[in-house]
């Protein structure tokens, strides 16, 4: 049977056939929906969890594998930063039972902080990978890897891009292979990294990189398809699609999936047969430096751009000269459509309020709640990482008390998924370190930026059973912070207070914000803790309203503004009932509607 | 021959159950279809762009730049953000109802009057109507998606699916009636 399916269903998919036991994953854009699928799947067959960050979700699953277990685990690509201590080291320890993880770069940074290219990871680390080019292959190659994993006593990674991971094509499906658990033995040598073990683990190492050569060679997921020999594409990926779709039979190809090692012995083959190549690579220039290396001639980023997709209008554009024909006139007119906090959203009033604040400086972080970076809220002054607004804004905080030219204080602000990920061990530093920064703990209840998944503070795991919830303000209150205040985010005059409350203090002190994501289906404790909570509906009394638009200030998607009329309004059906507006109007028109 | 299809439109106005429904009816033609989306980040209201492309054999799932043959237009400012990916000759099916961005929201942007006509002015074909207004006549302005739908296989000429089939084994049973007339008008409206 054939379905239609995107990447990262096609992933789990394969996952689910190739018999994995074990599968953890931190969300991140374009790689979430995997584990969301396998979470789907019955406990019987698979565990499927959200950890609180990549290091953990692969260390987790290198655990499942040394027990015996074929696991998996699937990050983004700036995710393998945070796992790359495991990573390497595990590269050297090797698998019991099969160990496979993802990797979902960003060509073009879609929707992340910067676009590296995780081929360098895999190659740095000796780790074979994989790079599928629709979603048959992600399912194929998934497969291949735990064979391939197993086989060579390694972990094995698969590159997807966030067209892979998108895209939907027709998949066969098939049956799961049940492989059991193999049996545990203990093999200290094997597993325990100290100095001595690990360097003989590096002799396993190079000898599997270098046995993998041949597969590299003679694989089937490295081909070359002959029409016209006077061009040669060199590609991998999805962008051997690409290439198709622009030459046709117009050249020869060498498609490369598997690409750690790469297949020398093909390349010689191949440059033999073809009168000048072309090699197609989206981000850093790794094929085309191996072609050179090996002494072949080839064009890469002298023609290409070494950022963005190689999709076929670029292709098009690089070699060609083809430019696409612009409609100007729509260009003139056009006007954005920027991204905004939902109606009712937690972060709304917080960063309302923050974002008036003189001589603090906002110390940000990754999630919904970077929105407060942009107009109206001003609201954030630097973002880099998950968990950097807590430690960027400790740094800051110590220069700024040395200096006394500059009276600055420093304000960080972090979601609960964040804080949970990574932002834990920034605030140890300002408190073991001693900086007056004020941390907000923004805990809308969920991890909402990449689309509600649940996080050790919800009280579900992603498999949908109710677990342990850790409480923030009694975690915090542990670590040794003595300045603790959690509020209401949608009562602006109690996220003042606190402001000034912990602006006043010398210490380090925490603010956590304690309402829930507007798209968040509440649970049972939710509507028990936020009783009447999205409830309520808010209108604009046309007779009353002066026309200041103040109330549009807030940000709220519900409000509009009669430029005519010279008034604003609500949307009945976009508004939750925050309150927000309500309280920034200077004249009391925005009420509840029946009251 | 490859054809190429973009919808664009907003989150939630159900631009994914429309080439939901329209990649099973092709894939019931017995064609290769592939697709790929592009959205916003998760919250309410943002941009989303759904590339569909059908044939004997689709190798890319990206329509290319100025080689699509039909936009789905949910929204008008959203097709002329994407115009460029239309032929010279190509057909828009456009819902005409407007969905203000915030900037235009608060009374800081103007949300540009001649969006439509800038659209027929560069489309080879434009078939416009204000589709939520039709839907809000059946009584759901939520099948707005479906009216659109019906005017795309109108347009594109693929009446010989059996989309009524399509729609009754895919939708809900209590909306499947609704849907099919929402359908039907869609068609009526080429
Ligand atoms: C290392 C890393 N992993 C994952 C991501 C993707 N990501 C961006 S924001 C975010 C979650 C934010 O959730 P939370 O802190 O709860 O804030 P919210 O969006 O709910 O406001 C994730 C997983 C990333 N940018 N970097
Ligand atoms: S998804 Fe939730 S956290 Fe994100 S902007 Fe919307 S309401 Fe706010
Ligand atoms: S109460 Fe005001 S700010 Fe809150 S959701 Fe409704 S319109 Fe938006």
């Amino acid at each position: 049977m054939k379905k239609l399916m995107t990447g990262d269903e096609a992933i789990a998919r394969g996952v689910f056939e190739a018999g994995v036991k074990f599968a953890a994953a931190y969300p991140g854009t374009p790689s979430t929906e995997i584990l969301e699928n396998l979470s789907e799947i019955d406990r019987e067959y698979l565990v499927a969890e959200w950890a609180p960050n990549e290091k953990v979700a692969l260390e987790s699953a290198i655990g499942a594998s040394v027990a015996g277990a074929r696991s998996f685990a699937s990050m983004k690509h700036v995710g393998l930063n945070v796992a790359a201590d495991p990573f390497f080291t595990a590269s050297y320890s090797g698998v019991n039972g099969g160990l496979v993880l993802i990797t979902a770069d960003e060509p073009g940074q879609f929707s992340s902080q910067n676009e590296q290219d995780n081929r360098n990871m895999a190659r740095a680390a000796f780790v074979p990978m994989f790079e599928p080019a629709d979603s048959q292959e992600c399912k194929d190659m998934v497969k291949e890897a735990y064979k391939i994993s197993e086989e060579h006593d390694t972990p094995v990674i698969l590159r997807m891009t966030t067209r892979v991971c998108h895209s939907k094509g027709l998949v066969e499906i098939e049956e799961r292979e049940e492989v059991g658990i193999k049996k545990w033995e203990k093999q200290p040598l094997k597993y325990v990294m100290v100095p001595a073990n690990a360097k003989v683990r590096k002799q396993h190492v190079f000898k599997r990189m270098n046995d993998l050569k041949e597969f590299s060679n003679n694989c089937k997921w490295n081909f070359a398809e002959y029409y016209d020999t006077k061009i040669g594409v060199v590609v991998s990926g999805d962008c051997y699609l690409y290439a198709k779709e622009v030459f046709g039979e117009e050249a020869s190809y060498l498609k490369v999936g598997f690409s750690n090692p790469l297949p020398d012995e093909l390349f010689k083959d191949f440059a033999a047969k073809v009168d000048m190549i072309y090699v197609i690579e989206e981000n850093d220039p790794i094929m085309e430096t191996h072609l050179k290396s090996l002494g072949i001639e080839c064009h890469g980023k002298d023609v290409f751009p070494s950022h963005g997709e190689m999709i076929p209008e670029v292709i098009r554009k690089s070699i060609k000269g083809e430019e696409i024909p612009i409609f100007d006139e729509a260009k003139d007119v056009m006007i954005n459509r920027a991204p905004t906090f939902c109606a009712g959203c937690p972060h709304r009033g917080f960063f309302y309020t923050l974002g008036k604040r003189k001589g603090i400086m906002i110390s940000g972080d990754i999630g919904c709640y970077t929105l407060g970076y942009g107009a109206p809220y001003n609201a954030m002054d630097m973002t880099l990482c998950m968990g950097a607004s807590i430690s960027m804004g400790h740094g800051a905080a110590q220069v700024f008390s040395m200096d006394e030219e500059q009276d600055v204080r420093v304000v960080s602000v972090i979601g609960d998924s964040t804080f949970f990920h990574s932002g834990i061990n920034s605030l140890f530093d300002v408190i073991y370190n001693n900086s007056n920064t004020v941390t907000c703990i923004l805990d809308n209840r969920i991890t909402g930026m990449t689309g509600q998944q649940q996080n050790p503070g919800t009280g579900f795991t992603a498999q949908g059973q109710e677990t342990n919830e850790i409480d923030i303000e009694g975690l915090v209150r542990a670590m040794g912070v003595k300045n603790i205040r959690r509020i209401n985010p949608n009562n602006l005059d109690e996220v003042n207070e606190a402001l000034d409350w912990a602006l006043a203090l010398d210490e380090p002190s925490v603010i956590i914000t304690w309402w829930p994501c507007a798209l968040k289906v509440q649970s049972e404790e939710d509507k028990k803790n936020f009783p009447g909570s999205f409830q309520n509906k808010y209108r604009v009394d046309q007779d009353i309203c002066i026309g200041c638009k103040k109330c549009t200030t807030t940000g709220c998607p519900a409000i509009s503004f009669d430029k005519e009329k010279r008034k604003s309004s609500i949307d009945i059906n976009k508004c939750v009932g925050c309150s927000v507006c309500a309280q920034v109007c200077p004249v009391k028109a925005i009420g509840k509607v029946g009251e | 021959m490859t054809k190429n299809v973009l919808l664009t439109g907003i989150g939630g106005q159900g631009t994914i159950t429309a080439s939901k429904l329209l990649t099973i009816g092709l894939m019931s033609a017995g064609y290769d279809v592939k697709m790929s989306e592009v959205h916003g980040m998760s919250q309410r209201e943002g941009q989303v762009l759904t590339h569909l492309r059908y044939g004997d054999k689709v190798y890319s799932p990206v329509v290319p730049m100025g080689e699509a043959d039909i936009i789905m237009g949910f929204e008008e400012l959203e097709v002329l953000r994407n115009i460029d990916y239309l032929k010279p000759d190509g057909v828009v099916v456009l819902n005409t109802a407007r969905f203000n961005p915030i900037g235009v929201l608060s009374g800081k942007d103007t949300y540009p009057e001649n969006t439509k006509e800038l659209i027929e002015k560069r489309a080879g074909k434009v078939y416009s109507f204000d589709a939520t207004a039709e839907a809000q006549k059946l009584g759901n302005p939520k099948v707005m998606n479906i009216i659109l739908l019906g005017t795309i296989i109108k347009s594109m000429q693929l009446e010989d699916i059996d989309w009524d089939k399509i729609i009754e084994e895919n939708v809900k049973p209590q909306f499947v009636e609704l849907n099919k007339e929402a359908l039907k008008i869609g068609k009526s409206l080429v």
